[in-house]
């Protein structure tokens, strides 16, 4: 852009030396050279606005061209025709980095809300349902009849430092009492394929246990969830998980748990410790299904465990099995996909029940399907079972004493979802976990906003 | 109930394979970019695809296969851009490797080497499922190959330094015939420039701004949400007034709403491969791209 201007400002500069000789031949010579200079000087003057103008607008061309390369990536016209300057050029489109943000929130936690809303229809009263058999934890029964709005849950999950994160749920009940699900802290960086976690949570023993109840795929717990783990075991205390360096899913996991959490202590909190030992495998069987299988057990300790006003003194044992299979066609659960579970429980309960030394073998089992057979609809059915050995002396006529009824129900749901986040069902259950059979229909709707949540196996 | 325990861990551990030997163990989480790991490490990586061809990316769920594989894994060679936010987190977090996770180099994240189109200005749900970060479907335009392959050999160099070389060369030999492919590729498609078309979902913007076509409307309201029938209507009304060539899918998406446009509008549906194994003609990154312009080319007819 330089030279051109320089040499018209020499020229002028010269001719301006040579226009002012010190003897003039005369007055007009002087003025027509004057007149000639100034030509000159306004014809070059017009040349560098010209030349200007045309280099701005250039200049304004690749500005423009580079915004425009800037927002389509690389424009589809002369740039696209030759993918050699496009490869050349392409490392000039990386992304900047983003700017620093002031904003002191980025930091905060991931806030993840669900909703939950039942309406429940039923022959006889819900809410306390009692299970032949059984001495049962806290708040195992469904929904009471009417309008509930179920438990709403609030959970934070985040990044502590590198080395841990940390979560919390708080769920809020019907009448509003609030309670801590889940309060722990998680290591992140451990080597070799090692995770702890210390805190409150959920047990990782069986397969529906460490779900949160808005991810399970009915309305309520299976009947031996209900029946052995007061729907679910959370506690307070420490877990370790090892996944095992081969190509077969291999995890191991270990729990030493306060025994705040039915079976060890129920009620009134006075358990004296929990142990837990799980370990699963699984895999792809082909593209369209795969599978994952579990083992756990279970050893708690009770101190007048108190259920109902029953006292209970004495250790459970209980193992689990359990086996998921999974089907969608081609891998892409979108449009149909069918999920099974199978859960078996053994539980034994050894010690004294009201003061009465006395030692109990349970059983149960669930098995359940949800097949979606198109985009947003499921269709699902459950069948759970209980049996318990009979009791005879004190315990006869207690809560031990199944009367000679093996408790079972059977659950139909139909599902449709929104989205991945909104969920509305119609579930009826046939229910027999005691000599009074009830009929339930539950109408319920799940929300979830927030961080999009995780696909789980 | 221990002794079956431990006895059970003893024999599956007996059963399970020991992973062979790389210098890199590449967890891929869409087969295009597995196929570039190939490409740059050649006989140095052990490539696992923990998606194929015609399974929606979007989708997955964390299998336990995906958890062993991720375990092992030096690296993990994603889109990026939340693609896979529902569960490569989930993944990396279950599977125990601080080695592929948020922040460490061990998540090479194809989308950062490459300048997103569609950044929304603002995201909510009630808009569909939007990627905050921009439209993160970059392997539809094979120039992003370029730029991804140039930041893959050197995160590959980052992690495994005594290859760096090889990574380097690769890279190179990969630039040269990758800008071949490009030239005739480009001629090929020089008569679908300029034409009209409707996409079932927003995949395809890179695609389109390569060849320089024009997505006249969407078969999905939103992004991630089906079709209702009434949508499917203004569908019609709007392709009466602006005609379209041909629909164009992926081969993982669920082909009736296009089916549904074909028999009102008479609109043929091009159903593309969208990445290797999605359709049987594409079986490698090369071969992806000279089915995709073969069968655009079917659709005008040619």
């Amino acid at each position: 852009m330089h030279p051109k201007p320089f040499a018209a400002a020499a020229l002028i500069a010269g001719a301006a030396l040579l226009s002012t000789p010190a003897y003039a031949q005369s007055s007009d010579d002087i003025a027509a050279l004057r007149r000639d200079m100034e030509t000159l000087r306004q014809d070059y003057q017009s040349r560098i606005t010209d030349l200007e103008a045309r280099l701005a607008a250039a200049e304004a061309e690749a500005a423009a061209a580079h915004a425009a390369a800037d927002a389509l990536q690389a424009a589809n016209t002369s740039t696209a025709d030759d993918p050699i300057q496009v490869a050349e050029q392409a490392p000039a489109d990386i992304a900047p980095p983003a700017p620093v943000s002031t904003n002191p929130n980025i930091y905060n936690p991931g806030i993840s809300v669900a909703l939950n809303g039942f309406y429940t229809a039923a022959r006889n009263e819900t809410g306390e349902e009692t299970i032949a058999g059984f001495a049962l934890g806290d708040e195992t029964g469904r929904p009471s009849r009417g309008f509930s709005a179920g438990e709403t849950e609030l959970s934070f999950a985040a990044n502590i430092d590198p080395f841990l994160a940390g979560f919390m749920a708080f769920s809020l009940g019907n009448e509003g009492e609030a309670e801590v699900e889940e309060a722990y802290i998680r290591t992140t960086a451990l080597p070799g394929g090692l995770t702890l976690k210390a805190g409150r949570f959920l047990s990782g023993i069986g397969y529906l246990n460490e779900r949160h109840a808005h991810d399970w795929s009915f309305s309520d717990a299976p009947l031996p969830y209900r029946a052995f783990l007061g729907n679910q075991l959370g506690d307070v205390g420490l877990q370790a998980r090892w996944i095992a360096p081969t190509n077969q899913y291999l995890e191991f996991g270990a729990e030493a748990l306060q025994g705040e959490g039915f079976p060890a202590a129920g009620s009134d909190n006075n358990g004296v410790g929990t142990y837990t030992l799980f370990a699963r495998t699984g895999s792809d069987i082909n593209l369209s299904s795969s599978y994952l299988a579990s083992i756990s057990y279970l050893h708690s300790s009770a101190q007048d465990r108190d259920s109902n006003g029953d006292l209970f003194t004495g250790d459970t044992d209980l193992g689990i099995l359990s086996l998921v299979y999974k089907w969608a066609p081609g891998g892409n659960p979108l449009v149909r996909n069918l999920t099974l579970v199978g859960e078996y429980f053994h539980g034994t309960d050894d010690g004294a029940f009201n003061g009465a030394p006395f030692q109990q073998a349970h059983d149960g089992w669930y098995a359940q399907g949800v097949y979606q057979f198109m985009p947003q609809w499921s269709v699902g059915l459950r069948y759970s079972a209980l049996h318990s050995e009979s009791v005879d002396g004190a315990l006869l006529g207690s809560v031990l004493d199944d009367g000679g009824h093996d408790p079972f129900d059977i659950t139909a749901l139909l599902e449709y979802d929104t989205s991945e986040f909104g969920r509305f069902r119609v579930q009826y259950a046939r229910d027999e976990s005691n000599t009074d059979p009830n009929d339930v229909l539950t109408l319920q709707y799940t929300v979830i906003y927030g961080p999009h949540g995780a696909h789980r196996y | 109930m221990k002794q079956i325990l431990f006895a059970a861990a003893v024999g599956l551990a007996a059963i399970a394979a020991t992973p062979a030997h790389a210098d890199l163990n590449v967890f891929a989480c869409e087969p295009e970019w597995g196929a570039l790991a190939t490409e740059i490490g050649g006989d140095h990586v052990d490539v696992y695809n923990a998606t194929v061809g015609g399974q929606d990316p979007h989708q997955v769920q964390a299998r336990p296969s995906l958890i062993s594989r991720a375990r092992t894994a030096n690296v993990a060679v994603c889109t990026g851009a939340e693609l896979e936010v529902a569960w490569l987190p989930l993944i990396a977090q279950q599977s125990g490797n601080r080695r592929i996770v948020a922040g460490q180099p061990g998540l090479f994240e194809a989308t950062s080497a490459v300048r997103l189109l569609e950044r929304p200005a603002s995201v909510d749900r009630s808009q569909g499922d939007l990627h905050a970060g921009g439209n993160p479907h970059i392997q539809t335009d094979p120039r992003n190959m370029i730029p991804v392959s140039r930041a893959m050999a050197q995160r590959f160099a980052q992690l495994d330094a005594a290859n760096a070389q090889t990574y380097q060369t690769r890279q190179a030999d990969f630039e040269r015939r990758w800008n071949a492919a490009l030239t005739r590729w480009q001629q090929r498609a020089a008569p679908l420039r300029g034409v009209s078309i409707a996409v079932q979902h927003h995949s395809w913007p890179y695609m389109l701004n390569w060849l320089g076509m024009t997505e006249v409307v969407a078969l999905e309201p939103r992004p991630g949400v089906p079709a209702s029938a009434g949508y499917l209507a203004q569908v019609l009304q709007t392709l009466n007034t602006r005609p379209v060539r041909f629909v164009i899918r992926a081969a993982y998406e669920d082909p009736r709403s296009g089916d549904f446009i074909n028999q009102r509008a008479h609109v043929p549906a091009v159903t593309l491969p969208f990445t290797i194994g999605g359709t049987p003609g594409a079986t490698n990154l090369f071969t992806l791209y000279d089915d995709t312009i073969t069968r655009l080319l079917a659709g005008l007819g040619q």
